[in-house]
């Protein structure tokens, strides 16, 4: 390549990758301004994580998203699981049409349709609609995973154990399981992920009174928002690149397969 | 009665039918190879053996006894896959280990099985390392071993040679004419490459399109091809076709278009006026400057070169009749300092005996 | 226990969870939406009720028969879609920030992606996760630190706005307005177009830009003639990617898209939660399901048609 071509390339991916990260940057760095205005530097101060810290319905929000997340995620990876295996292993033509339109649609038609579906059972909408919400869009993601890594498995691999005398679930849990778990935990930190980020879907099915972070984060920046909004995002960006190092970690390729 | 009978099988994958009306036996300790082009249903036959197959009609027939509708994990036959399949998860040892384990042995026992078998191979210092870490030749050890370790009634082999480099191939087909003779377990290989069913096998099923073409010790499939297919597919051939115009019992005289009629050795069945293929290996054909005519029992052709190829230990030199017919023939370069003796367009002379081809019957 | 009932059996074990899952919370709703495109709303809001029950007897009967179903089912919400312009040309409007959206989001993925595919192995796969990080974090927060950026008081604002001061020109609003929204868009957006177009580069064989500058290519021919059409599969890929979401997309234009920024999302949101017509709501629904359908099977087409282009 040539050095010159080469270096308009890099420059212009360099700007690409800043314009990626500034603007997470700043709201990094806007969480330790010691003002209430997200404008200008002002000086140093550790005071919105404490004013984080002593919110109680920011604190309450963090929970329930937690607990929403933890519940969700394990369903989702129950389900997405199965979903990938009978995916792989089996042509059925409805399951995958299931599974992955609702990865490819805008989230607000699925969101949509499970407000009229809660409404019109008299389900009572709050932190159960939310999650039985979270587990339907999550499953996918686990489902694509959990399958491209059974795709990345050396077939053979199974009739070997069949043939040397295991059982078919004998052979599943000493072979297949072990080597397709990185890729269900993978998907089981992505499940995790969508359901503690995902504002949309929640937004419609949580009814009047439940609140997730998302939500909390929201009805802060329509009517108020203080660098506390900041301390929580730095915080939760935190969590977020903790569990994609996990995930990539334990199954590289499982992120670029979700897309 | 033999170990291992197949009785009529055929096996349909939609329309296409991999294996057509198949019948054969294998004796007890022998090394069968089942040699045909990838397609021909070889494969097939092996995964049905394994059970990982179902026959669709016919019957595979293990002691006598059938085995349609027996899981894979019931039959003692195991199998060296194509890709070895070794567990990634596994340690040599793990690997090794795991038919002995879904057979029920007691540890103990498990331990000194695997250090046995792992001995056998070669392979004790690595008895603790990953798949991973191991070396072509060397995983086809462990594979190898693992398939053995609980001595089966039959070794399945697909294709275990063909993800080695040739140098590697060649001493691996020793080691396993060795450790089949040692461990006398039946092996029934698979492969499309026919020098490696000539050197290993006691006897070889070519096979064509779903069935056998020809079922015979090696050294007859090469001298006596059953089929214009057989001789084409083992080893290199001129295929001069032809017409028969006398019988005798000796001698069967045939007329080949635009060469004239020559004489070859007569083949069961065979009637005036039927057609067939000459089967002409090119090591039997005489080729000189010169070749001297007037024997009774040898055809004689001028021709000149019209290609070379220089392969090392010999030098195949396609030669163009007068009639303008392409035969091909070799010279060994076993003559110190001598790489060639004939350059393009060089006039020859060739000749054959009577008896060096083999006709076959269309 | 025969091997083929016990692997029905195992099939069905494994595949029937998340089928049923998904027929009940994904299927059946959808199926819902559907339907209520076809009906009147309710009294207070939602849909007119299909079972009434009655108050003496407590018993709950279905109301619509053959005689009175014009009561219940009805094309006038699809009628009013297509007569009222200011729905339409809503649609337009959408469908114009999502194809901008698309384009910027190309123009800048582009260099990219050839970049990574082009960089040493070692190197790619921390690139790409470089781009992929971003997309992880919250969404709101990613729409947020616009709204800092874009903010009046922002320093963006005010070096812009001091700039065009100096030639006397009003100061400008960035935040709240389309500006923002299709700049937030590619923001978001970015990673669905560097993925599938670095994953189509990645495999182009260098020599073929070798051979094609051997046979006299100029650099920019050897990018038109080579590179471009046998990466339109992943282009396409891109931009389905991109533009799907973009165009139904309702957070972004709700958070810095002022009253001018609006797209159909927040109208299907208003007549969901503000108006609370359902029915309406379902047939803007309907027709972005549509449109979605349209662009995807449009994408794919031109992605295989690319595809054999390049063979």
């Amino acid at each position: 390549m040539h050095s010159k071509q080469s270096k308009w390339l890099w420059a212009c991916a360099l700007l690409v990758y800043g314009f990626l990260y500034l603007p997470l940057l700043i709201v990094v760095v806007y969480s330790f301004n010691d003002s209430r205005l997200n404008a200008e530097w002002v000086g140093f101060t550790t005071h919105w994580y404490g004013v984080l810290f002593s919110d109680e319905q920011m604190l309450t929000a963090a929970r329930n998203s937690l607990l929403i997340g933890l519940v969700s995620s394990i369903f989702a990876t129950f389900f997405g699981t199965l979903a990938g295996l009978s995916m792989y292993k089996y042509r059925l033509r409805l399951l995958p049409v299931l599974v992955l339109t609702p990865i490819a649609i805008p989230e607000i038609l699925m969101a949509l349709s499970l407000l009229m579906f809660f409404v019109t059972l008299n389900f009572s909408m709050g932190y159960l609609s939310i999650t039985v919400a979270h587990i339907a869009f999550s499953i996918g993601f686990v489902a694509i995973v959990v399958r491209s890594r059974l795709q990345g498995m050396d077939e053979s691999l199974v009739e070997a154990a069949r043939d040397l005398g295991a059982s078919p679930l004998q052979a599943f849990w000493r072979v297949t399981f072990p080597l397709i778990l990185p890729g269900i935990i993978a998907g089981a930190l992505m499940a995790f992920t969508l359901s503690i980020d995902d504002f949309v879907i929640t937004y419609f099915v949580a009814g009047a009174g439940a609140s997730t972070l998302p939500l909390q984060i929201y009805s802060m920046l329509k009517i108020a928002v203080t660098p506390e909004v900041n301390a929580i995002s730095s915080l939760l960006m935190l969590l977020t690149l903790a569990l994609i190092m996990i995930a990539a970690k334990l199954a590289p390729g499982a992120l670029r397969a979700s897309h | 009665m033999a170990l291992l009978e197949i009785r009529d099988v055929v096996k349909r994958f939609g329309d296409f039918t991999a294996v057509n009306h198949v019948s054969l036996s294998v004796e007890a300790g022998e090394f069968f190879t089942l040699l045909g082009p990838s397609g021909c249903g070889k494969t097939t036959l092996l995964r049905m053996l394994a059970g990982f197959e179902q026959p669709d009609s016919g019957e595979l027939l293990l002691d006598g006894k059938s085995l349609n509708g027996v899981p894979p994990e019931k039959r003692p036959v195991h199998t060296v896959f194509q890709s070895y399949a070794l567990f990634p998860h596994m340690t040599v040892q793990q690997n090794v280990a795991f038919p002995l384990k879904m057979a029920g042995v007691a540890p103990d026992q498990i331990k000194a099985r695997v250090a046995e078998v792992l001995e056998d191979v070669r392979l004790q210092q690595f008895a603790t390392r990953m798949p991973s870490e191991l070396s072509g030749g060397q995983r086809q050890r462990v594979a190898i071993a693992r398939a053995l370790v609980n001595r089966p009634r039959v070794l399945l082999l697909d294709e275990p040679l063909s993800a080695l480099d040739a140098k590697l191939r060649e001493q691996m087909q020793l080691e396993l004419i060795n450790l089949q003779k040692e461990v006398g377990i039946t092996f029934i290989y698979v492969t499309h490459d026919q020098g490696e069913a000539l050197a290993l096998s006691h006897r070889i099923a070519v096979m064509s399109q779903g069935q056998v073409e020809q079922l015979d010790a090696p050294e007859n499939i090469y001298s006596y091809p059953k089929s214009r297919f057989v001789a084409d597919f083992i080893g290199q051939c001129n295929l001069l076709d032809a017409t028969i115009r006398s019988v005798s019992a000796e001698r069967m005289q045939i007329e080949i278009e635009g060469v004239g009629t020559l004489d070859t050795l007569p083949v069961a069945g065979a009637t005036v006026g039927q057609k067939g293929t000459l089967a002409l290996r090119p090591e039997k054909i005489k080729l000189g400057a010169s070749v001297a005519t007037g024997n009774a029992d040898e055809v004689h052709f001028k021709g000149k070169v019209h290609d070379c190829l220089y392969l090392g230990d010999v030098t195949v030199y396609i030669v163009e009749l007068e009639n303008g017919m392409l035969i091909e023939t070799m010279l060994p370069n076993a003559a110190p300092g001598r790489a060639r003796f004939f350059d393009d367009n060089d006039q020859v002379e060739l000749a054959w005996r009577f008896d060096a081809g083999h006709f076959v019957l269309a | 226990m025969s091997i083929s009932t016990s692997k029905r059996v195992s099939k069905w074990l494994i595949s029937g969870p998340p089928l049923l899952y998904l027929l009940i919370f994904f299927a059946i709703p959808t199926g819902m939406m559907a339907l209520a495109a076809f009906r009147f709303p309710g009294d207070y809001g939602g849909l007119m009720p299909l079972f009434g029950t009655d108050a003496a007897t407590g018993k709950t009967t279905l109301l619509i028969n053959a005689q009175n179903w014009h009561d219940y089912i009805t094309l006038d919400n699809f009628a009013r879609f297509f007569q009222e312009p200011v729905f339409i040309e809503l649609f337009i409007k959408s469908f114009c920030y999502a194809g901008l959206t698309t384009l910027l989001c190309l123009v800048l993925s582009y260099p990219l992606a050839w970049l990574i595919a082009r960089s040493p192995k070692k190197w790619r796969d921390l690139l790409v996760l470089l781009v992929i990080l971003p997309f992880w974090s919250n969404f709101l927060i990613r729409v947020y630190a616009w709204m800092i950026i874009l903010g009046p008081q922002g320093y963006f604002a005010k070096v812009v706005n001091g700039f065009l001061g100096m030639f006397g020109v009003e100061p400008l609003q960035f935040l709240f307005t389309p500006f923002a929204v299709v700049l937030v868009l590619v923001y978001v957006h970015l990673p669905f177009m560097v993925l599938p177009l670095y994953a189509n580069l990645e495999k182009h064989d260098m020599a073929l830009l070798d051979a094609a500058q051997d046979l006299g290519a100029s650099r920019w021919q050897r990018f038109w003639k080579v590179t471009w059409p046998l990466s339109l599969p992943g282009v396409y890929a891109g931009a389905a990617l991109v533009f799907i979401p973009a165009l139904g997309i309702f957070a972004v234009p709700d958070l810095v898209g002022g009253t001018d920024g609006i797209m159909i999302g927040n109208l299907i949101k208003q007549q969901f939660l503000d108006s609370r017509d359902w029915p309406f709501g379902s047939v803007l629904s309907i027709m972005l399901t549509l449109s979605v359908l349209i662009m995807a099977g449009l994408m794919s087409l031109l992605g295989r048609g690319g595809k054999r282009n390049a063979l």
